[in-house]
């Protein structure tokens, strides 16, 4: 697969980009629309290609799948699984205790539109559950956004990187629209760095202590003391780990706030005003958390207004809120239910909004 | 007691801490954690096992064996169990569960685990009852049991009655080994009055052995150990004792339900 050019749907190139990437075991669960992660998974498995590969399983639920991932993960190899958001919605109990007992492993939501069952369409109304440590206690996931199956394909060694640095799991969350998406992607050759295990991992207690991997700490005193370290983990990465993309906003009086596959549509509208010459440009976060807040505000600082365009009601909305800062103008178009907003509609909205300002 | 052959280590085991068990007065926990810990000696393994603490009593368990520990969420040990053990195959992986973590809320992993033959051992701790939450109603309570939540008694029109792991566990094709025993002393009456026997314990520990050994030879082990909760049951510890084997293992006998390998009879 390296270096040559090929076609695929954007559930292919993670799964293809996590093999690449030195995956060692993936513990799956079908659901709409990301289940073409464990049919790929599961025709490459015993592939030589990929050596490191070693073991497949469909679990009985999401919850069984996540847990295996736990185990698996706890053994100091590269450990997987994805869903679609209500199986996300399962997967929370596990993310929390991995959080809690530092475990590194790979996640990646294909978010459909919801509540519940919703449909099968694109949404990205899962930021708040992935952002903000979507289940109970304080912690968070690395996220990752991928807007093109490039990014899909690519996303998975920043992840696993990530993930074994700052022992935390890392989600990539694409939606329905990045999933099914079919584009040329490229992989370039990439050797799967040695993550050092030693320290921590569940391997046999030979020649050293016990090793003991754990969210429980019934001492007030030292469990306040292991939570405030991970969030010291949090400011090493906030500060460090964030990435984002910024394109035509130096000159811009209007900057598009988006993230995912909305970018790619802001960036059509932006380009058709551009040549109308409306001084418009996209801010788009590629690190959901770490969220981009600094950058965010430098461009605040400018005198720039915001446009958020989500593929939900509002929910980055509220961080990009913060970022700016009270007094900047940030208008929000949001759209739901498997519905994607048109170049048009975007364009006509930033219009809309020039017209009040005069 | 002078027929039977008791081989009981004495003294330190190597796969054990130094730390004091947090188990209350009466409670087998802490018998069977001695038992494992003489199993992982004598059968060298300490240093390739891993044991996944599950929610519940023994969720503390990390404290007391020398080897080590992935704490799992509620009911999914088994889960967390197959994964380390289908990346790491030359780990030893067991786990030591309650009745409401492995009944209950995991009984879908347990079950799993047990269908797919998954080498792992699960011990599961049967003392009908809630204990670390404070006594409620567990899967395996008998009926008319009073507990928090059944203060009148299990009332089986509207929660059913207990749940027999074992015989569901032997049901499925898959599980290599599944065998009740029991961790009470027994009662029994001779012409001097009372006297205890612990001959339960001794299968109770040869069966702990077995769960290890059938693990090696790459099928999954499943041992229930009927046990008390005389805190719970509120219950003065002899009676508790007395109740196991009067009412508990009538409706969960004891005894070997599969054995594939024949460990057994070895």
């Amino acid at each position: 697969m390296s270096k040559q050019r090929v076609y695929l749907k954007g559930n292919e190139a993670v799964a293809y980009g996590a093999l690449e990437a030195g995956l060692n075991a993936y513990f799956a669960y079908p659901i709409t629309p990301s289940s073409e992660i464990p049919e790929t998974l599961a025709k490459e498995f015993g592939n030589k290609k990929y050596p490191e590969y070693k073991y497949f399983l469909q679990a009985a639920s999401e919850l069984e799948a996540i847990n295996m991932v736990l185990g698996a993960a706890s053994g100091g190899v590269r450990a997987m699984t994805a869903t679609s958001s209500p199986g996300f919605s399962l997967k929370q109990e596990g993310l929390s205790y991995a959080a809690g007992m530092e475990l590194p492993f790979l996640v990646v939501d294909i978010c459909r539109a919801g509540p519940g069952l919703g449909n099968l369409g694109p949404e990205q109304s899962d930021y708040f559950q992935a952002t903000k440590g979507g289940g109970h206690g304080n912690y968070r996931l690395f996220v990752l956004a991928p807007a093109s199956v490039q990014e899909m394909a690519l996303f998975p060694r920043i992840g696993f990187d990530l993930a074994f640095k700052y022992r935390n799991p890392t989600l990539i969350l694409g939606d329905a629209f990045t999933g099914q998406l079919k584009e040329d992607v490229e992989f370039p050759e990439f050797t799967p760095p040695k993550y050092d295990v030693s320290s921590w991992a569940a391997t046999g207690a030979k020649g050293r202590g016990p090793h003991i991997l754990n969210s429980l700490e019934l001492d007030y005193q030292k469990h306040y003391k292991h939570v405030g370290r991970i969030f010291e983990k949090y400011k090493l990465a906030e500060a460090n780990e964030v990435r984002f993309e910024s394109y035509l906003t130096e000159d811009a009086e209007k900057v598009i706030v988006a993230f995912g596959i909305v970018s790619r549509i802001a960036k059509g509208a932006i380009n058709k005003l551009r040549s109308k010459g409306v001084k418009v440009g996209l801010f788009r976060p590629i690190t959901l958390w770490p969220f981009p807040k600094l950058a965010l505000r430098k461009l605040a600082s400018e005198g720039k207004q915001f446009l958020d365009v989500e593929l939900n009601t509002g929910q980055m909305y509220e961080d990009v809120k913060l970022a700016v800062g009270d007094g900047v103008t940030v208008d929000f178009l949001g759209k739901w239910g498997g519905i994607v907003p048109t170049e048009a509609e975007i364009e006509s909205k930033l219009r809309h909004l020039e017209v009040l300002a005069a | 007691m002078s027929q039977l052959s008791l081989k009981v280590k004495i003294g330190k085991l190597e796969s054990l801490t130094d730390n004091p068990t947090h188990y209350c007065a009466g409670c087998e926990h802490g018998t069977l954690t001695r038992l494992i810990a003489a199993a992982m000696d004598e059968l060298r393994i300490r240093e390739k096992t891993v044991m996944i603490d599950s929610v519940g009593c023994s969720v503390l368990a990390y404290n007391y064996f020398n080897c080590d520990h992935i704490v799992a969420p509620h009911g999914r040990a088994p889960a967390v169990a197959a994964g380390l053990k289908r990346v790491k195959p030359e780990l030893t992986v067991f786990t030591v569960q309650g009745d409401g973590d492995a009944a209950s809320i995991g009984l879908l992993e347990l079950v799993y685990a047990a269908k797919r033959n998954t080498p792992i051992t699960v011990f599961l701790v049967n003392n009908a009852i809630y204990g670390m939450t404070g006594g409620q109603m567990a899967p395996t309570t008998l009926e008319g049991q009073v507990t928090t939540t059944t203060p009148f008694g299990r009332n089986a029109a509207m929660t059913g009655t207990e749940l027999d792991v074992s015989k569901l566990l032997s049901g499925i094709d898959g599980a290599a080994y599944v065998k009740r025993a029991s961790l009470a002393v027994q009662e029994l009456s001779s012409q001097r009055g009372k006297v205890y026997t612990i001959k339960n314990l001794l299968d109770a520990k040869k069966s702990v052995e077995n769960a290890f050994k059938v693990q090696a030879l790459g099928g999954f082990a499943f041992v229930e150990l009927l046990s008390t909760c005389s805190i719970n049951w509120k219950m003065p510890i002899l009676d508790a004792k007395r109740f196991v084997y009067e009412h508990m293992a009538k409706k969960f006998p004891l005894g070997v339900y599969k054995d594939t390998f024949g460990v057994e009879k070895q």
